[in-house]
């Protein structure tokens, strides 16, 4: 029984020592998915580096967000390090329930997503960012489409966000449009910018547009359990969808089952990967700010900060 | 035969009196015939998702698939280690880019001199010093696997359907529906069978290929002379040596632009399956559009264009290329004396990049790029134009584009249904009358009537404006030899260009509405109206030219009574393309945000839901099989009539 124990713990003086000793990771490459924003491109190739540097081979696809967690299930992919409470969480938590992937880790991040403008609308509506000053503003935000109504671009139908019903619920003088994609807000906000007419769409942090763009959130009334599915609960006692959307939004690190067995030393460290919303909108901005490739910001990005990537592999 | 065709008008008019009756009486009319009532409504989704859960797990096909995906993957890993140094077996690569373009030079000459040569050894050495190497490499290692696979199938089935009738007869119209089903359709089902990443970027690019292969060999196999096959025959060959050493290479001419054909179509599938996981070019592409880096995208579209341009002329003068018979007493050095300079050139190339890596590859940080002149310009033209822009779209929204999208859906589908028969029958009879309900009546079935309304809305104003300016461009170019020629290298240019690139631009001009989704599906729309119009024109018999201006007509007189009737039918082909080419753009378009059958196609796409992507891919077929099967059928009576 002694005998067990001591080597037991020198194993765990082994695995201290030398990570890399303990780990029997297969020889099949780790596949980790590239999604559309530079963020997740940055940060994903950062992990995949830090895996490299453990021995381990590693792979890139680029799948699209939502379908991902269906590809991380089977294994086609080993997993996925940015999973966002509001756009995906219904999406991962399908995927948890169908079996094959979990949560393997969190970032130390807060997600949200709301309305927001740009600074030099605050100029044209300067009650901003109060949601009453906003309304009172519709007729800045007015487009052909709209009529006499303020529009808000809203993002795609799919990322289903509840902002007509939100509009209805508040009483507010303004028309949802749905652009078709993230780029198509960008370039809405691109063009608006160069002419500085005032414009409010939906956003979310951490992202590289508010490195671009700087700006704010509109404060609705603020988020409470219960206000999207009682009415009782929020401004006006008979309306749900009377309140902004949660502040702080969960970012997670989702994982393949079989990731643990086939490559322990990587899933050991891919828990203990974490990032502040500072680090991430940094990643972000090397790329669309400062124009580096995906693969050169996370080389200069490990360069700026070795403490935090090493503290990964203990 | 007159009076039946004014039977036949008569019946017209009659149907088309009842369509208006069912427009006007929509008031009164009940529920059922303004929409499709609930119980109509069939659940084709469902049975399709039923038949594809039964393949992929009852009948496990899905073990066959995923076995078919791994041999293509096997040679995807090889040419990708060939190509870009992926660590797989052989281990040998990357191959350096001085090698590669020094080939592709070389090749260009030996098929047809220099330009070719200039050609194809220049795009591969913009690519190296734009920095794009990897990402083209990417491409490529991809498109060498796929074009080969979809040669040999379309051969395969091709000569299969040449063999047998009944085949044919089951392919025909299989290939119709594939033709028109839009890019989108095809991928949803092979995320499902093979997943995501090169491997279902290759396979997406073989099935979304295949097709025009097939034709083409099936039409080069028919037309092989009697006389042919007599000769070999005589000399004694078996059924195989008939096949593969008479038929198939006189057929060569036909067999071959169905090659360069796959070739186009892989092109055009680089971008769009990047959505599902294939790296290189396109993956990079809609990376860059999505941080709104116009420049740098260009420069990727314009690498796209060059590549097509390379491959398209590299095959069709292979195609063209007559077999060389070198005298046999001369030496083996002189015969084969570009293998020798190529065989030079490349080890000259492998020692450059030994001794310096700038001839390996070209790292982005030491690339060359035009990006910040291209964004300077757009930011200019945004500007200026804004003012312009901001009118043009508050007409067309308020006057044009509402009021008709209103129209279309206040139109009882009853109406519409009647109005579609009216149209077959003045064009092709009852025939015709029943092939145009039966398609529509379809779209009705499958519960997507309104959207499908936005979708044809959509495409109708689009080729509408496209033919506005495609018409009189058409024209305007046909005068000179020389001016149709650089017209239509730009339409060439304008139709290889990913399609995406035009998406960001006109939402920076024109905002998220339709006014942006019009704009960019002009572009594609125009561009085979312009083309055949001028191919229509300059193809009209001098001789009747000449006589039309003997007889002192003038030249307006000549254009409109003599050139444009006589050039009608190859200007349908031209309407018939636009057709097709705007509805697979409206699916496209909606990447900037619409309320149509794209926008649904999107949801399915990202939710994996197979049945809903492939009837929204059937209802599009359906709209371009429709209007082509009218514009074939008036086509051919415009053709009877002119004694063509």
């Amino acid at each position: 029984m002694k005998s067990v124990s001591s080597i037991l713990a020198g194993t765990a003086v082994l695995a201290l020592l030398a990570p890399m000793a303990l780990a029997e990771d297969s020889t099949d490459p780790i596949i980790i998915p590239l999604h559309n924003w530079s963020s997740q491109i940055v940060m994903s190739h950062v992990v995949g580096d830090v895996f490299a540097s453990m021995g381990n081979a590693v792979e890139y696809v680029t799948t699209d967000s939502q379908a991902v967690y269906e590809a991380v299930r089977l294994g086609d992919v080993s997993l996925e390090l940015e999973v966002w409470e509001g756009a995906f969480g219904a999406s991962f938590d399908a995927a948890v329930a169908k079996g094959g992937i979990h949560a393997a880790g969190a970032h130390n991040a807060v997600t949200r997503e709301d309305w927001w403008y740009p600074m030099w609308t605050k100029e044209a509506c300067p009650g901003l960012p109060d949601w009453k000053a906003l309304n009172d503003c519709a007729a800045l935000f007015a487009t052909p489409e709209t009529g006499d109504k303020g529009r808000f671009l809203g993002g795609p139908v799919d990322w289903l966000k509840h902002d007509a019903e939100k509009v209805d619920a508040l009483g507010m003088n303004f028309a949802v449009v749905n652009a078709g994609s993230a780029a198509a807000i960008w370039a809405e906000l691109g063009a608006a910018e160069k002419t500085k007419t005032p414009i409010v769409v939906f956003n979310w942090t951490p992202n590289f547009a508010e490195a671009v763009w700087p700006g704010e959130f509109v404060e609705f009334p603020k988020w409470e359990p219960g206000c999207n599915e009682d009415p009782k609960v929020g401004m006006f006692p008979e309306k749900t969808y009377d309140c902004g959307n949660p502040a702080t939004g969960y970012l997670k690190i989702a994982a393949w089952d079989g990731m643990k067995d086939k490559w322990p030393a990587a899933y050991a460290t891919l828990t203990k990967v974490t990032l502040t919303n500072a680090q991430i909108a940094e990643m972000a901005k090397l790329v669309d700010i400062d124009g580096m490739e995906p693969e050169d910001a996370a080389k200069s990005w490990m360069d700026a900060n070795p403490d935090v990537w090493k503290a990964w592999l203990n | 035969m007159t009076a039946r065709a004014a039977r036949g008008i008569g019946l017209a008019g009659l149907l088309l009196a009842i369509a208006l009756g069912l427009a006007l009486g929509k008031p009164v009319l009940p529920l059922g015939l303004i929409r499709p009532p609930e119980w109509l409504v069939q659940p084709f989704a469902d049975w399709i998702n039923a038949a594809f859960y039964f393949l992929q797990n009852d009948l496990g096909l899905m073990a066959l698939t995923r076995a078919f995906s791994g041999v293509v993957e096997w040679l995807l890993d090889v040419t990708a280690n060939l190509l870009y140094g992926k660590s797989r077996w052989p281990n040998i690569g990357p191959i350096p880019w001085v090698v590669i373009a020094a080939t592709a030079f070389m090749a260009g000459y030996a098929l047809k001199g220099w330009r070719l040569a200039a050609l194809s050894g220049g795009t591969f050495v913009w690519i190296a010093l734009m920095g794009q190497w990897k990402w083209a490499m990417e491409t490529l290692s991809v498109i060498v696997v796929a074009t080969p696979f979809s040669v040999f199938l379309g051969l395969a089935l091709g000569v299969l359907a040449w063999r047998s009738p009944r085949f044919e007869r089951i392919l025909n119209p299989i290939l119709n529906v594939a033709q028109s089903l839009p890019h989108f359709a095809y991928m949803v089902p092979v995320v499902v069978f093979i997943g995501v990443g090169p491997k279902a970027g290759a396979i997406v690019t073989i099935i979304f290929s295949v097709p025009p292969m097939i034709r083409m060999t099936l039409l080069g196999l028919k037309k092989v002379p009697e006389e042919v096959i007599e000769a070999g025959k005589m000399a004694g060959t078996t059924r195989w040596q008939l096949l593969s050493r008479v038929r198939i290479p006189t057929a060569r001419a036909e067999i071959l632009i169905g090659v360069n054909q796959v070739i186009m179509q892989c092109l055009a599938m680089v971008v769009l399956a990047s959505f599902i996981g294939m790296p290189g070019l396109g993956q990079k592409l809609l990376q860059l559009l999505q941080a709104l880096k116009i420049g740098l995208s260009v420069e990727i579209g314009v690498t796209i264009v060059l590549l097509a341009i390379t491959l398209d002329r590299l095959s069709k003068a292979w195609a063209f290329r007559l077999p060389e018979h070198g005298e046999p007493s001369a030496m083996w050095l002189r015969r084969n004396r570009l293998l020798v300079i190529w065989i030079g050139l490349c080890a000259v190339g492998f020692m450059l990049a030994r001794f310096a890596p700038y001839f390996h590859e070209v790292e982005r940080n030491q690339a060359l790029s035009v990006a910040g002149p291209i964004d300077a310009a757009m930011d200019q033209l945004i500007r200026l134009i804004a003012p312009l822009t901001a009118w043009l779209r508050w007409f067309l929204i308020t006057w044009v584009l509402i009021p008709m999208r209103d129209a279309y859906l206040w139109l009882p589908f009853t109406a519409v249904l009647t109005l579609l028969a009216a149209l077959g029958w003045a064009v092709g009879g009852l025939r015709s009358a029943l092939i145009c309900v039966s398609y529509f009546a379809l779209i009705a079935l499958s519960g997507w009537w309104d959207r499908a309304m936005v979708t044809v809305y959509m495409v109708s104003i689009s080729v509408l404006i496209a033919a506005a300016i495609g018409l009189p461009l058409g024209i305007w170019a046909a005068r000179s030899p020389a001016r149709a020629e650089r017209t239509l290298l730009i339409c060439d240019t304008a139709q290889t260009f990913p399609s995406f690139i035009y998406l960001i631009p006109v939402i920076m001009l024109f905002g998220v509405n339709d006014v942006a989704v019009v704009a960019a599906v002009v572009v594609f729309a125009a561009v085979p109206i312009v083309r055949y119009t001028i191919e229509g024109l300059c193809n009209v018999p001098s001789e009747l030219v000449e006589a039309a201006e003997m007889s002192g007509a003038t030249r307006r007189q000549t254009l409109w009574n003599v050139r444009l009737p006589m050039a009608l039918p190859t200007m349908l082909v031209g309407a018939n393309q636009s057709v097709m080419f705007s509805l697979f753009m409206v699916i496209i378009a909606a990447f900037i945000g619409t309320q149509d059958l794209g926008q649904e196609m999107q949801r399915a796409l990202s939710s994996t839901d197979v049945g809903k992507g492939m009837v929204l891919g059937f209802a599009i077929a359906f709209m371009g099989l429709m209007t082509d099967h009218l514009i074939t059928r008036w086509s051919e009576g415009r053709k009877r009539a002119l004694g063509v």
